[in-house]
């Protein structure tokens, strides 16, 4: 039974249940609802609660503890040899899953007879030729014992499927029934209900504390095991980075240095474009612009702030690059040889932050008190002067938070990097030149290539785990001085 | 106090006389100053809005040709006679390329247009025309010794041509077109043959083969961007909402609460390839949930969208004045009816317009969907139906964007600038309607 029906299933019990409580409800005081501790709703709403809470909390939960048990108890039955090591285990339940897939998929049109898929004396040849038939073509390393898991893996999942649609309307009857008992015009329904609500309202909110977990969960576990396969001291150290995909383990350079340099590069070219023009932008808002160009200007440019990120690479790649490449490559100065370069990708990411700078910057300024620009107007100062001298020091510590957040916004972009800088990981000052970037290495050695299990891949954690940690630094370090250093004003 | 008396001798003559009238040089040069200043600000606003300008043309300038096609319009007839001999040849479309290829000379040569071509240089032109020729006249077999127009799609490197993509020098002689053919299609266009018109399977197709440009569309994407949107929307609201609810009116001032507060302002700021690690890590590598399905994009741009859609709800909770609460309360509602009765209604279209802008976010992020197998998948089909949809692998317009950037051939840069057009169209839209319904039903208390 698919899992769409018994949620339709479970729904359908619960809202019998509110019909049926409130029913039952107000029956129990003959009627008079007014001695009834709740709301007649509240009794229907609890005995629907009761049905549904525990019975979806236990379809979730077999549903993610299922696959793992089966898997577990596959790899278990395999006899001894078919798994060379770690890393062919993946594969190989990965074949079985797929083997499994496709005797569901054959038996479901027609090409397989059920009882073919299932017996253990089925050859393994019919059942590729068949597989292959109906669009699921079975790689070299499948042979018997693939298919003998994947049967076995078949049954497992059936018999398992059944239990979970038995047990999950089981227990919703349960709910059901045990909440229409407690039923009766003395019983506290509101208070029940409004407590699982809360319950519930604290489980949303705990959603942003799990999805914290799980990236640090996910990040932590891949780089552990990258760094058994590969020593941390060359990772953090070394100084090339040439991975390469054929040779497994030992052969890479997989050092982090010129990653990092190339991303502090962009990053920094980025910012001494946003930064000046982004402070100046905001300080012509708030100080000089009359209403009626503030409310023209600030849209307008927060509209470069609402633009995909997508949109900036294909700027960089496609117009940008070439301006550049015109200006400065051999038709012009001859610094530049391609398209993609530091400067490509740091001028466009530049012109995305401005929006950035300027909007936090533009709040920060103009929260400082106007009672103390009169002050500095009153002893004979020029606007700028009173810009300079009054307004700006009093506001230096948000902006300085403001570019921190810029600059952590700048480590981790993706995009325009990765269509704009390049792929070439080097170590060099020439800004005109190819480099490539934490973000962009993410996402070149997770695409394409499934195996998880060899260090060129894993490599991606450590370096997720990299940028995570230096852009949670980057934040905590804003946070922190615009709290200690903000001028407290009243 | 004392000191300047007995420091400073009164030195009166010497001193210029400062008059109100002509300013001094010093307050010159603080006029001058305060001018500068003032023109810095002036140029960093230009400058900001000369690149919103520069990128806007050129995604307008870059985008506009993936939305025409070039069509070679030809009007010929073909006989009953020809019918049957072509039909009882061997090379069948051979026959009706080369009535095509007379056809089409005639009319040249009508317009006193003498180009020498081949079929082989219709064929880098329009494809087979041949067979497109077969199949309309086996199925219609009525319009046999009438005139018939085809209009058969020019090839993109012609399209280019045209569009001033690819022009002569830039040309490098390839089995996919010729410098002499571009003498035939200057020719044509003289005569009127080359037509552009607006290309419908861009918008309502789904992606080609790496080395067919023309055929690109961006219909199967969108489908797919829409699944995530519905994922995001089904699970980030609720979710949202319910969060904030508890933080804003609930929650007690404790370490779990403070826990909370600060994961969220965290995840704000998490770079969003993170993000798309964590669904790798977890939602494929753990659950088994199927690569490039709209569902596991939904799921990570949920975790993704939340901390926006958390924050912007808390403001319009908080923006319900208390008065309203205590009504509730002192008419006997608990803390509970208080909130969804009466708080929570007057705060839903600040909480609606949040949405939108957190789901226009989510549409356009692209690096996490590159990490959860979107874009290797090439999206060939829409899905066969509504549910499966979700677990269908199925490409989204970011991502979509993306492969035809990473393809070699230049003419899917036309393509990618084309659905970037779509994709601001659509956040466009979106940010529109927030815009209208915070006019329409805000509230000043």
């Amino acid at each position: 039974m698919p899992v769409l029906w018994i949620l339709l299933i479970v729904f359908a019990l619960a809202a019998v249940g509110y019909v049926l409580g409130r029913q039952r409800a107000v029956q129990s005081v003959d009627g008079d609802a007014r001695r009834l501790h709740s709301l007649p709703s509240c009794y229907g709403t609890n005995v629907a609660l009761f049905a549904l809470i525990p019975a979806l909390t236990v379809l979730v939960l077999w549903l993610l503890v299922q696959p793992m048990i089966i898997s577990n108890s596959v790899v278990s039955n395999l006899p001894e040899g078919a798994v060379a090591d770690d890393g062919s285990l993946s594969l190989v339940m990965s074949d079985v899953r797929r083997v499994a897939d496709g005797l569901s998929l054959a038996v479901s049109e027609g090409e397989m007879t059920q009882t073919v898929a299932t017996s253990p004396g089925t050859a393994f040849e019919d059942v590729a030729e068949t597989l292959a038939s109906v669009g699921v073509v079975l790689g070299s390393s499948v042979d018997t014992t693939v298919l003998r898991a994947a049967q076995e893996y078949r049954a497992m999942t059936s018999t398992g499927r059944v239990a979970m649609a038995f047990l999950v309307i089981l227990i919703a009857v349960a709910g059901l029934t045990f909440a229409l008992r407690m039923t009766q015009g003395r019983f506290r329904a509101r208070t029940m209900v409004e407590r699982v609500i809360l319950a519930l309202l604290i489980g949303a909110a705990s959603v942003a504390i799990l999805t914290t977990i799980g990236i640090v969960l996910s990040l932590v576990f891949n780089t552990v095991e990258f760094f058994r396969l590969y020593p941390a001291s060359e990772f953090f150290f070394g100084t090339t980075w040439a991975p390469s995909f054929s040779g497994r383990g030992g052969a890479s350079d997989l050092g982090v240095v010129p990653l990092l340099w190339g991303t502090l590069y962009i990053s920094l070219i980025a910012l001494l474009v946003a930064v000046p023009i982004g402070l100046f932008a905001a300080i012509y808002l708030s100080e000089y612009a009359s209403p009626s160009v503030r409310g023209f200007a600030k849209p307008l440019l927060e509209i470069l702030a609402g633009i995909p990120t997508i949109v900036y690479g294909l700027f960089a790649l496609l117009t940008v690059g070439p301006l550049l490449l015109g200006v400065f490559g051999n038709d012009g100065v001859g610094w530049m040889q391609g398209g993609t370069a530091v400067m490509t990708a740091g001028l466009v990411m530049g012109i995305m932050l401005i929006p950035f700078v300027s909007s936090l910057s533009d709040d920060i300024i103009n929260a400082v008190p106007q009672a103390m620009r009169d002050g500095s107007f009153g002893l004979g100062a020029t606007k700028s002067e009173t810009i300079k001298q009054v307004v700006l020091p009093a506001a230096l510590p948000g902006i300085v938070g403001a570019i921190l957040l810029a600059a952590s916004r700048a480590i981790g972009e993706t995009m325009i990097v990765v269509l704009g800088a390049g792929a070439a990981a080097k170590l060099s000052l020439n800004p005109f030149e190819a480099m490539t970037t934490v973000t962009a290495k993410i996402v070149s050695q997770l695409t394409g290539d499934a195996d998880f299990a060899s260090p060129e891949a894993l490599v991606a954690f450590a370096l997720g785990m990299t940028l995570f940690v230096i852009t949670l630094g980057l934040n905590v370090i804003a946070l922190y001085v615009v709290r200690k250093y903000r001028e407290q004003y009243e | 106090m004392t000191d300047i008396s007995a420091g400073v001798p009164p030195t009166a003559t010497t001193e210029p006389k400062t008059s109100l009238v002509a300013s001094d040089a010093r307050t010159r040069r603080r006029n001058a100053a305060e001018k500068r200043f003032r023109a810095y600000g002036m140029v960093a606003i230009g400058v900001g809005l000369f690149f919103l300008i520069v990128l806007a043309v050129s995604i307008v300038r870059s985008g506009l040709p993936a939305f025409t096609e070039t069509v070679l319009s030809v009007e010929f007839t073909v006989s009953e006679e020809q019918f049957e001999d072509a039909e009882s040849q061997i090379l069948k479309t051979a026959v009706y390329e080369a009535i095509f290829v007379n056809a089409l000379n005639e009319q040249l040569q009508a317009k006193n247009l003498d180009v020498a071509f081949d079929a082989a240089a219709i064929g880098r032109l329009v494809g087979k025309p041949g067979a497109t020729i077969r199949t309309f006249f086996r199925e219609n077999g009525d319009q046999l010794g009438q005139p018939v127009n085809f209009d058969l799609t020019a090839a993109s490197r012609v399209d280019g041509y045209i569009n001033g993509r690819v022009t002569r020098d830039t040309l490098v002689d390839s089995r996919f077109l010729q410098g002499s053919d571009l003498d035939l299609v200057d020719a044509l266009i003289e005569a009127g043959i080359v037509k552009e018109r607006f290309n419908w399977n861009f918008l309502t197709g789904t992606d080609s083969g790496v080395d067919n440009p023309g055929g690109a569309g961006i219909g199967a994407s969108v489908i797919g961007s829409f699944f995530m949107m519905l994922v995001v929307l089904v699970l980030s609201l609720p979710i949202g909402v319910a969060a904030s609810i508890y933080l804003e009116e609930f929650a007690p001032k404790n370490r779990f609460t403070d826990l909370i507060e600060v994961n969220i302002s965290n995840l704000a700021a998490v770079p969003s390839i993170v993000f798309g690690i964590l669904g790798l890590a977890v939602f494929i590598q753990f659950m088994h949930l199927p690569q490039s399905a709209p569902l596991v994009g939904g799921l990570v741009l949920t975790l993704m969208t939340l901390p926006t859609i958390i924050i912007s709800t808390r403001a319009s909770l908080k923006a319900v004045p208390p008065s309203i609460r205590d009504a509730a309360l002192g008419v006997g509602a608990s803390k509970m009816q208080a909130v969804f009765h009466h708080v929570l209604p007057l705060a839903a279209p600040g909480i609606l317009t949040g949405t939108i802008i957190g789901l226009a976010q989510a549409l356009g992020e692209t690096a996490p969907l590159l990490l959860i197998g979107m874009v290797g998948y090439v999206a060939r089909e829409y899905p066969e139906a509504f549910l499966s949809g979700f677990v269908e692998p199925n490409s989204a317009m970011p991502a979509q964007i993306y492969t035809w950037a990473s393809r070699a051939d230049a003419g899917f840069y036309e393509k990618a600038w084309g659905g970037i057009i779509v994709l601001l169209i659509f956040l466009l839209a979106m940010n529109i309607i927030a815009v209208l319904l915070r006019r329409r039903f805000e509230r000043r208390w």
